[in-house]
């Protein structure tokens, strides 16, 4: 069944709170029913919490924005019930590359092994990824969604956060424990608080393109420096599922922003690229300017924020929408143990200080990008074009291009959730990493096995006695591969404690009952973190 | 550790190459041309702390008195 999710109009619900004689109360109340927002409320309501979401529009998505999303979003989609209907439709692509002229320089294949369920790309028009969110959500009894909805107001006590809210028949009031701003870059709730998101633009102007036609490129992220059909400058091209082409043209930051969105303008810019008898239609043309900001603190007592109201980047690694989704999974299983008196409130600080330590590396990752992309004096611009220039024949400066260092997983190294490790271990699984999957005998993945909630994964013939955790034991003979072994570094007995976000927190090589709860504990903020000595 | 002391075997040789490199080159090309050797020769000293060393004593005694194209942003 096609759904055209752009055109979908949601209808304004009278609410009984507008009437109700006191305020009422909710648990948490999330603002923005982006992707950001509706994982959040996604992954609070999988934990059995009721959620009120809030939008201010009665529509999803329109045109060209996010497309790229990777393969840890892909994955917590799928925790979250909605991966399969993302990657069915979406283009799965691995390789990039790079072009200086008319030569290729550099190529790069995100996910060069095999042994993962979901591919290092998926490219699907954020409206496709919102259409999905939204009807897992509409089929989660205890979510609640509120269309045309507009918080204007925002104050905060000591035991509550106080909403006002604007509809079609006026204003209402609302109290929530806690209030998730998922609400875009340009935040009205960081406004009406006096908060500010800062950081720097870069002097540049890009054409973004989003054309309908019937190419043979391959599903592929094609980048160009100094192209001849539009020399001087960078060209991105991107497969989009439905025959839809981003093609994003750096303009420079004399281009005049107005002008250059005319279909008159923009049609011998495609046509430079494609070919002069090239066919095709402009879904969507706008012209950006890209800025990397964040907030000071995502957190600020009752109030959360995620995703872009918290922190923005360039596009050039797709680490917008994919850092959004990310700041969704670390916040929902903190908030749900939180609103259940099963995790001090304090469990809410690791929120801002993980993920602000995530926005800080998937800013420098896009200001560097940038940086190669813009220069920002002649110096760099003379090094960019000697590294270009060099990648013909030396290997080195092939790994100096930078067109965007595509989206990654934080690991959460320095997490007052972690438990140090006692024993050695080697690889990839450090305390603080996304768990990686692996194919289980039974043709199923173990990503799918650990699911949410605290984990334990155990290594060995049989499954220890923990208790407070789940337990997943994984016997040599379902390791078909061997490959979890190879990538969680594990022997029999190995033990790795596993976050309801699929982040590892502790790992032994014995299962040890005191030292399990001791990581719970601290995994949850229960117990003052321990000075250093 | 970065080396200061004298390490190549005839200086004056040298110094003559590295002029020559830029003869005849616009400051353009020259910019260019120095560019790519620093790279080459970035990439064939490899070690971090010796080419930290090396651009930080290069760029003693500079006051900046140009300005970078990147503007403040606020949200």
């Amino acid at each position: 069944m096609h759904v055209d999710y752009q055109s979908l109009r949601f209808e304004y619900r009278r609410s009984p709170d507008q009437s109700a004689a006191a305020v009422a109360r909710h648990p948490v109340v999330v603002v923005g029913a982006g992707p950001v927002g509706l994982a959040v409320a996604i992954d609070l309501a999988q934990a059995g919490q009721r959620v009120l979401l809030l939008d201010d529009d009665r529509s999803l998505s329109n045109g060209s924005r996010a497309i790229c999303f990777a393969k840890r979003t892909l994955e917590v989609f799928d925790r979250l019930g909605c991966g399969n209907a993302m990657v069915e439709k979406g283009v799965t692509w691995n390789l990039g590359r790079v072009f200086h002229r008319d030569d290729p320089v550099y190529s790069f294949d995100l996910l060069p092994e095999g042994g993962h369920r979901r591919p290092a790309f998926i490219n699907l028009q954020q409206y496709y990824v919102e259409g999905f969110l939204l009807e897992r959500a509409q089929a989660l009894p205890n979510i609640e969604i509120r269309w045309e909805n507009k918080v204007t107001g925002v104050s905060q006590s000591a035991d509550a956060v106080t909403l006002t809210v604007e509809t079609p028949e006026g204003e209402y009031c609302l109290a929530a424990d806690y209030l998730v701003a998922a609400d875009g870059a340009r935040s009205p709730i960081r406004k009406a608080m006096g908060l500010e998101s800062k950081g720097r633009s870069f002097r540049d102007r890009f054409l973004i393109a989003d054309v309908k036609m019937k190419a043979d490129f391959p599903a592929e992220r094609w980048f160009w420096f100094d192209p001849p059909f539009h020399p001087n400058q960078s060209v991105l091209l991107h497969s989009q599922p439905d025959g839809v082409w981003r093609i994003d043209f750096q303009l420079g930051w004399d281009a005049d922003p107005v002008a250059e969105r005319a279909p008159e303008r923009v049609i011998p810019r495609v046509r430079a690229l494609l070919g002069h008898d090239a066919e095709f239609e402009l879904e969507w043309v706008s012209i950006y300017t890209f800025s990397c900001l964040r907030m000071e603190r995502f957190r600020h007592g009752r109030v959360l924020f995620a995703g872009d109201s918290a922190h923005g980047v360039s596009p050039f690694g797709a680490r917008g929408a994919n850092s959004g989704v990310q700041d969704a999974e670390n916040l929902a299983w903190k908030l749900a143990l939180v609103l259940r008196g099963e995790a001090p409130d304090a469990l809410l600080d690791s929120y801002d200080s993980e993920r602000v330590a995530a926005a800080d590396e998937n800013i420098l990752n896009s200001t560097r990008s940038t940086d190669f992309i813009t220069p920002k004096n002649e110096a760099s611009r003379a090094f960019r074009d000697a590294v270009l220039d060099l990648a013909k024949d030396c290997a080195f400066a092939r790994r100096l291009v930078n067109s965007g260092r595509l989206s990654l997983p934080s690991t959460y190294r320095n997490s007052p959730l972690n438990t140090p490790d006692d024993d050695g271990f080697e690889g990839a699984m450090l305390p603080g990493a996304p768990a990686l999957d692996a194919p289980l005998a039974d043709g199923g993945w173990l990503l799918d096995r650990l699911g949410g909630g605290f984990t334990l994964l155990h290594f060995g013939d049989a499954a220890p006695a923990a208790q407070g955790v789940r337990v997943v034991n994984l016997t040599p003979g379902e390791d078909v591969e061997g490959l979890a072994a190879r990538r969680y570094d594990a022997r029999p007995g190995t033990t790795y404690l596993i976050r309801p976000d699929q982040h590892i927190c502790a790992r032994w090589r014995r299962f040890d009952p005191a030292k399990l709860r001791a990581a719970l504990d601290r995994a949850t903020a229960r117990v003052p973190e321990m000075a250093a000595c | 550790m970065l080396n200061t002391e004298p390490n190549i075997a005839s200086p004056d040789d040298f110094y003559e190459a590295l002029i020559a490199l830029h003869g005849n080159l616009t400051p353009e090309q020259s910019r260019a041309v120095d560019a790519r050797l620093i790279l080459l020769l970035s990439n064939h000293i490899g070690d971090a702390a010796v080419l930290r060393q090396a651009m930080a004593r290069a760029r003693q005694g500079i006051v900046p008195a140009g300005h970078d194209a990147v503007l403040a942003a606020r949200a």
